[in-house]
């Protein structure tokens, strides 16, 4: 429990290595579909390769003995999660990273699906050391009319980009289409920022969730190697 | 970000969820990716009351085709209980 946008009490799954660190931080945004066990088994990753890791539950205004995938859907018929109140979240979630006594101050974002545009929105407003935006829609692109959710293209706020950042994208993906990853990528590079992206072939959205069908381990695999080069270049020793 | 269009419509009934009958007062209609259903994309319906909170649900995670013969079905009850059988 930490204190989330607007002082609201919000829950999280913290997983962490044993021993005295110190140990960099990582804030692991999970998708649409909620705060699920995939995203947690994500978090519990982090911690197993030396990271402290905290997954929030976004959508914990829902009620913390919510199932997921309820608190999901409910979250989806009200348009979704505010910018504003995921930024607050991730800010909380960032500072309990930072006061772990095996903490070594430096703290990276990563999120997948819409996490990926949380993880684009962390890093343009919060003070982080290194972001991963696996398939993040709407970063750049704007949603189709009768799109369920209340979001808008964050590219615009590129040059606030605080942080390397690492985009690893399927090219069968329609959100983001190539097309978008070319648009956001442009931007980046305008705005003279450090990046590394990532596209595969054969593969689509989703492709890091072993548990479906959208899951292509080729693309997963050389995914978590970039990942873990990443955070092991921008969030060693403070 | 993975979904697209929702339609919702209100609706009169009930549902039967772990708690047991609940009347339901709407229906989330959409085509996405599913939670629990072994395909990338699924027409999706969510019975619910949301007065009574998130767990007043119950979902449907349907492939394509099944969905639109679960159409076919429901229109061919409902012609054949007439028009008026309210």
């Amino acid at each position: 429990m930490f204190p989330g946008h607007g002082g609201t009490t919000i829950n999280a799954y913290l997983a962490r290595p044993v021993g005295d660190g110190p140990f960099g931080g990582v804030l692991v945004v999970h998708h649409l579909p909620g705060w699920d066990s995939a995203t947690k088994e994500i978090t519990r990753r982090f911690a197993a390769r030396g990271y402290n890791a905290i997954c929030p539950n976004l959508y914990a205004r829902q009620g913390f003995d919510v199932d997921p995938d309820d608190a999901a859907a409910a979250t989806r018929q009200a348009g979704g999660v505010p910018d504003e109140q995921f930024v607050g979240d991730a800010a909380g979630a960032v500072a309990t990273l930072r006061a772990l006594p095996t903490a070594n101050g430096k703290v990276g974002v990563i999120g997948y699906c819409s996490g990926g545009r949380h993880a684009f929105l962390t890093a343009v407003s919060l003070d982080v050391d290194a972001a991963v935006d696996c398939y993040g829609a709407f970063v750049t692109g704007t949603p189709p009319e009768g799109f369920p959710l209340r979001v808008t293209p964050l590219v615009d706020r590129t040059p606030q980009l605080g942080c390397p950042l690492l985009g690893l994208f399927g090219n069968d993906d329609q959100f983001p289409g190539p097309e978008q990853v070319d648009e956001l990528e442009a931007a980046l590079q305008a705005a003279g920022k450090t990046y590394e992206f990532h596209r595969y072939d054969g593969a689509g959205h989703a492709f890091f969730n072993v548990d479906r069908p959208s899951y292509r381990a080729e693309a997963a695999a050389d995914g978590w190697q970039h990942v873990f080069e990443w955070f092991g270049r921008h969030l060693e020793g403070a | 970000m993975c979904s697209y269009l929702t339609v919702p419509t209100d609706i009169a009934g009930s549902a039967k969820g772990p708690q047991g009958w609940f009347p339901v007062t709407s229906a989330q209609v959409y085509f996405d990716h599913p939670f629990h259903a072994p395909f990338d994309h699924t027409l999706n319906i969510d019975f619910a009351d949301p007065a009574r909170g998130p767990g007043a649900r119950v979902a449907v995670e349907l492939s394509a085709d099944s969905a639109r013969r679960l159409v076919e079905s429901i229109q061919a009850a409902l012609a054949a209980a007439g028009p008026a059988s309210d």
